[in-house]
């Protein structure tokens, strides 16, 4: 290859990643659902023929790294290259083809330059509503969770099927936007294709395998060579979390043998009544995020990355469900697999990996009722995220009140009061709840909640780390746990379906990240900023830190 | 303002300080080395050495326009005033908690930002506001008096008020507000209804803390200047460029210093707003590239874009999310980080980056010889013959082509290679930025004419618009201190926002009314300090949303007296905003209005329309040198034109090169340049569009 020729992949390789950033950028900002606006729950990239993926948006959610990556081979495979025409336009929201739960509808748009089929755009957004329960932990199946559409196409060469969209206006309490959502989902294809032609028009390039093989290669050079700097060996670890109706236990092997990487959760929990279970594929994709994220954080998304982290989990855990079992709330396990992963890892690369976290969101979906039903008020629903502290990493303190692994953004409460007949009495810094060490773990923080006048609201538990609080590492304490109460004390579960009358008020307490390393080794500078800023009390310097002064 | 009154501009940056001084018999520019011990000095040296040049009497000087990135500058290094913050109990960590997300998805070791105010001087008083701005609960005197004593005790500097909801009701900021100034008359004082009073409270919090930060440091600087001004016989009014593009008195400024952040940049886009109108030019996209970095700005009907948030202080180069967001009116400008200095690298995978490092005016670039010994942008554009190392910045640095060859070969590839991959590089960063802006604001770029200004602009505006399939590029005189002379372009004008929700189905006319006339009656009373008399005009727009959507659009009302009959008219303004930005609108869903702003300006003398050319003779060419066309992957042979010969309807067809004293014009190969009638550069595309 002439130096000009590797330049210009790099160029191609460069504005392919902008491409697929537009691509997401415009869909943000036409979806409806708040988790694609607020929590970047969506994402958008570019595959080659063979289904191989060249690049893809970061965007909030690490959940569907890999889930993205795969999509397109099923699609690829069940509707072959005699059946793929231009402008056709395929879809599906199928958990184990797509990303892990009804909600994520998947839509794939083949492209064709000249005549010739030459590669795919594929983009996924969470939508508002895909019938069913709606969303939340209580299906017992999937088929209660509401509409799985199959791999099929939604337009064959331009035309749209009529029947397609009428089934799902006919299935889901919002028809206007799930259906909107999936036009925007086609549109936003259409935006990449168009970059992607004019850039091959610019360079004069016709198909797109070379390019493909430069940045497939690159990637996984690049990646291998991060792996063969790990120390070869096997390396476990497990790790107890609250689950819903009863504790999960997660276990992983990690085996390390030169540019290999494997990692398995062989001994993991068996599969929930209740729809916290994830597809493997999600699973892989926060597995691997999180062994990325410490290992190769600089390459680029695309299956020349991902390949070389093989993950597996046992058909019928919790980590890998079989059909037909409820997945509606996956993320809630899903979010915690990166804190075990990357405890076997600490095992073979000390000094990189951060201690355990609140991982796990904490978000409440509040519905407010009359408390009078014949009063005439109307029925009102909230969602609000929140996040836990991180884990403490080896050279800083854990981050406060900040989403890891998910990517969300918090909202603001005078917009929340404006939703909803609510009143946010507190949401700030819990003191004390970060883990003791020679890093801080991150503060987790305290909301309250109450209905206004003429108001009850009930509200969906989904909050882990209650019982089993994030683990400190290296001699670093636990976090502290999470606490789900009324303000007067009163305990309420930390999972299922609750009601808070009008007058009570609901008080979260959420989850700090875990310690890192010997307490007692903080720098006396660090400790005396934490005492001045209230994150911890003189008296627990001296009891847990051991600072005399 | 007339046209034969003696005006000053002066925008300090961060290495010189410009100054464009209007007077009867033409334009005077300067520049000076800006001192940052004391930057009044370079602007009273400035305007001096204008004045001489212009043959004026300092003291026939009527107006000063002064922009100044003091704020901006304070704000990342953090050199405010001692700050106390007095918020809502509940509320105290909000701009410490921030958005709770990461701005870096797979960096493990990030470090947040620390707030400006510490956990340990923000307070809270046990009060509460409801949205709609009722009292959940009252606040006790008896808390009042405590928090005054608490604070002086402090001995702080300056104090921020900002409690929930005080858009809405901002009885308790004002008590609180009063208190503290019976009780200490000198304290710097800002309250958040005041400063700021939009819905969210994050942006509303960061904007009064920023703001009472900066007071004192600002209100004293601004008197140094003032006394500094009379001293040397310059008695005019002294007034200062806004972030939003407008000026504001000195007591403006000193009240609401916020309002400076950016308040160069802004120059700039209103210098290209300039020549945009006076060329008729609809879609601008304004490029305004310098040693460290480039500026992007949208320019419609002769008006940039503005925004009222805005991302100030990133602690990681450029990165989205790393700064702290304030709400204030803003000329809406990407800054990317690609300048001349902009420093070439291999990463991980062996893959050329540029930026964001950059080797800034010192050392500089490996070529100026002074140390440098890093490939930039600048040792590129040398490698490939797009600068002349023997006529560099009017001949004052002598460029060294083996210090750029060595240090390409850092990059281990040939000269050739680097210079071509280095500026492909750097340019396709700017497309992008600048592709994904105009995705952002509903636009095509491709119906878009650029305007280039700035040192390195020149060198790469061409191939930019080559990549932007942009047919058409302007690159107008004087580019070199285009933001001073834009500060002589600016109107007077004043933004006054209000957080007034409202759903459109229940469209409660006389709460707007009475809202509007309020901030009407603000906004001409700020504007009167600097323009009383002048015509002006007004613009409203409302920040609408479908009900659950989590972002707004601004939504251009007409501005007059609303009424319950006007329901569908704002509707249906919204729908046709909706439409141009995301190509739909959906029905069925609520419709509501989240914020208020309300501009009034001083209404612009009108353009003198530019003579435009599209055609004619052939300028004479100087000599004939090598660059390498990227477009086309080759060395060209380009004549080498003066930019004085360029007399308007003189034309050039690329490649070619048009040289000036301090930056030179490369014309690639797809285009061909023209004069204008108004000294500017016009670039058009050989095989345009019809």
């Amino acid at each position: 290859m002439t130096p000009t020729a590797t330049i210009d992949f790099q160029i191609m390789w460069n504005r392919l990643i902008a491409v697929v950033e537009e691509q997401a950028t415009t869909l943000i900002r036409t979806a409806f659902s708040t988790s694609v606006r607020e929590a970047g729950d969506l994402s958008a990239g570019l595959f080659d023929r063979q289904g191989r993926m060249m690049a893809q948006a970061v965007t909030g959610t690490p959940g569907h790294v890999n889930a993205m990556a795969e999509s397109v081979t099923h699609f690829a495979a069940r509707i072959g290259p005699q059946d793929t025409f231009e402008g056709d336009v395929f879809i599906t929201n199928d958990p184990w083809l797509g990303t892990g739960h009804l909600h994520d509808i998947t839509v794939v748009t083949p492209v064709f330059r000249n005549g010739v089929h030459i590669g795919y755009f594929a983009c996924t957004a969470h939508v508002v509503d895909i019938g069913g329960r709606g969303f939340g932990p209580d299906g017992r199946e999937v088929y209660e969770e509401g509409l799985l559409i199959p791999i099929t196409k939604f337009a064959v060469r331009g035309q749209v099927q009529p029947l397609l969209i009428e089934m799902v206006r006919a299935n889901v309490r919002t028809p206007d936007q799930t259906v909107g959502d999936m036009y925007s989902l086609a549109a936003c294809n259409k935006t990449g294709e168009r970059r992607l032609l004019s850039m091959m028009d610019e360079f004069h390039i016709d198909t797109l395998g070379d390019l493909s093989d430069f940045i497939i290669e690159t990637s996984r050079k690049a990646t291998r060579a991060a792996i063969a700097t790990v120390p070869a060996g096997s390396y476990g670890n497990t790790m107890q979390v609250d689950g819903y109706d009863t504790p999960v236990h997660m276990e992983v092997r990690l085996v390390v043998e030169g540019d290999r990487l494997t990692a398995d959760f062989a001994g993991t929990s068996g599969m929930s009544k209740f729809g916290v279970n994830c597809p493997e594929v999600y699973t892989r994709a926060y597995a691997c995020y999180a062994l990325k994220c410490a290992i190769a954080p600089e390459v680029p998304n695309n299956t020349g990355s991902l390949e070389p982290f093989e993950i597996t989990a046992p058909e019928g855990s919790i980590l890998a469900a079989r059909r037909p079992a409820p997945v509606s709330v996956r993320h809630v396990m899903g979010h915690l697999v990166p804190d075990v992963v990357l405890g076997a890892l600490d095992k073979a690369m000390p000094g990189v990996v951060p201690a355990e976290g609140a991982s796990a969101l904490w978000n409440i979906q509040i519905s407010a009722r009359p408390t009078d039903p014949a009063s005439g008020l109307p029925d009102r629903e909230i969602l609000m995220f929140n996040s836990g502290g991180t884990g403490a990493r080896p050279a800083h303190d854990g981050l406060s009140a900040t989403a890891f692994p998910s990517g969300v953004s918090t909202m603001s409460v005078e917009a929340t009061e404006h939703v909803g007949p609510i009143t946010v009495w507190r949401k700030d810094l819990r003191e004390g709840s970060g883990g003791t060490g020679a890093q801080r773990g991150g503060l987790g923080q305290t909301i309250e909640i109450e209905a206004r006048e003429g108001y009850d609201f009930y509200f969906n538990a989904m909050f882990d780390r209650v019982r089993h609080p994030a683990r400190g590492r290296e001699g670093g304490g636990d976090g502290a746990p999470g606490r789900v109460e009324l303000a007067d004390g009163t305990e309420l579960r930390s999972k299922g379906r609750q009601l808070v009358r009008n007058g009570q008020r609901l008080r979260l307490s959420l989850p700090g990240g875990g310690g890192h390393g010997d307490p007692r080794k903080r720098s006396l500078e660090a400790i005396a900023e934490d005492i001045a800023a209230g994150f911890i009390t003189a008296e627990a310097a001296r009891t847990q830190y051991g600072d005399d002064d | 303002m007339t046209p034969s009154e003696i005006r000053v501009g002066v925008d300090i940056g961060g290495t010189f300080t410009d100054v464009a001084l209007a007077h009867p018999g033409g334009l005077a520019t300067g520049k000076v080395m800006t001192s940052h011990a004391r930057p009044e000095q370079a602007i009273i040296d400035g305007i001096l050495g204008a004045a001489r040049d212009a043959g004026v009497d300092p003291g026939a000087i009527r107006q000063v326009i002064h922009g100044t990135t003091l704020v901006t500058n304070a704000l990342i290094e953090r050199r405010g005033a001692r700050t106390a913050f007095i918020t809502t109990e509940g509320f105290r960590d909000v701009i410490e908690m921030r958005s709770e997300n990461r701005f870096e998805q797979y960096d493990l070791n990030i470090v947040l930002p620390k707030p400006l105010v510490p956990r340990q001087d923000r307070f809270t008083l046990d009060e509460r506001m409801g949205p709609n701005g009722e009292v959940l609960r009252p606040l006790d005197p008896a808390e009042v008096a405590a928090m005054v004593a608490r604070v002086l005790d402090g001995g702080f500097e300056a104090v921020a008020i900002g409690l929930i909801h005080a858009y809405a009701n901002d009885a308790h900021e004002r008590a609180m507000a009063k208190a503290l100034r019976e009780a200490a008359p000198e304290l710097a004082i800002s309250i958040s209804s005041v400063i700021s009073p939009q819905m969210r409270e994050l942006p509303r919090f960061n904007t009064v803390i920023a703001n009472a930060y900066v007071q004192p440091q600002v209100s004293d600087y601004l008197g140094r200047l003032v006394s500094r001004l009379r001293d040397v016989g310059v008695t005019a009014p002294v007034y200062l460029l806004h972030s939003g593009g407008g000026l504001i008195s000195v007591d403006t400024a000193v009240e609401q210093p916020v309002r400076l952040l950016e308040s160069g940049p802004a120059g700039g886009a209103i210098f290209a707003a300039d020549y945009a109108r006076a060329h008729g030019l609809d879609q601008v996209l304004s490029f305004d590239m310098g040693g460290t970095t480039a500026k992007i700005c949208l320019i419609e009907d002769g008006t940039p874009k503005t925004a009222n948030t805005f991302e100030v202080a990133r602690t990681y180069r450029f990165k989205k999310g790393s700064g702290m967001t304030v709400s204030t009116p803003v000329v809406e400008m990407v800054e990317i980080g690609a300048g001349g200095g902009s420093i070439a690298s291999i990463d991980s995978m062996g893959r050329l980056r540029v930026g964001p490092r950059s080797a800034g005016s010192e050392p500089g670039p490996a070529c100026y010889g002074r140390g440098g010994t890093e490939p930039t942008v600048t040792d590129a554009n040398l490698l490939l013959g797009r600068l002349d190392p023997e006529n560099f910045a009017g001949g004052s640095i002598r460029l060294h082509p083996d210090r750029a060859e060595a240090a390409a070969k850092a990059l281990e590839m040939t000269a050739d290679a680097a210079g071509f991959g280095i500026t492909e590089l750097v340019d396709e960063n700017m497309a992008n930025a600048a592709r994904v802006h105009a995705v952002e604001n509903g636009r095509d770029i491709e119906h878009f004419t650029m305007i280039a200004f700035g040192g390195g602009a020149p060198l790469h505006a061409c191939r930019l618009c080559e990549k932007l399939g942009i047919d058409e590029l302007l690159i107008p005189p004087g580019a070199g201190v285009g933001s001073a002379i834009g500060f002589l372009k600016a109107p007077f004008s004043f933004e006054a926002t209000r957080g007034l929700f409202q759903r459109l189905d229940a469209f409660d006319a006389e709460a707007v009314t009475t809202a509007l006339a309020e901030m009407e009656a603000e906004a001409h009373d700020f504007v009167d300090d600097g323009a009383r008399g002048l015509e002006r005009t007004t613009r409203l727009t409302a920040q609408m949303r479908y009900s659950g959507q989590g972002w707004e659009i601004p939504v251009i009302l007409p501005h007059r007296r609303l009424g319950p009959d006007d329901v569908p008219m704002i509707h249906a303004l919204f729908e046709e905003a909706y439409r141009t930005l995301f190509g739909r609108t959906i029905d069925g869903l609520p419709v509501e209005i989240t914020n208020w702003l309300l501009t009034v300006s001083t209404v612009l003398p009108p353009v003198t329309p530019a003579v435009r050319h599209a055609a004619g003779e052939a300028a004479p060419a100087l000599r004939t040198r090598q660059f390498l066309d990227a477009a086309e992957r080759r060395i060209v042979d380009a004549p080498e034109v003066l930019r004085s010969e360029l007399t308007p309807g003189r034309m050039v067809e690329g490649p070619a090169i048009v040289v000036e004293f301090e930056t030179c014009t490369i014309v690639t190969s797809g285009y061909r340049v023209i004069g204008q009638g108004d000294g500017s550069l016009r670039l058009i595309r050989k095989e345009a569009r019809p």
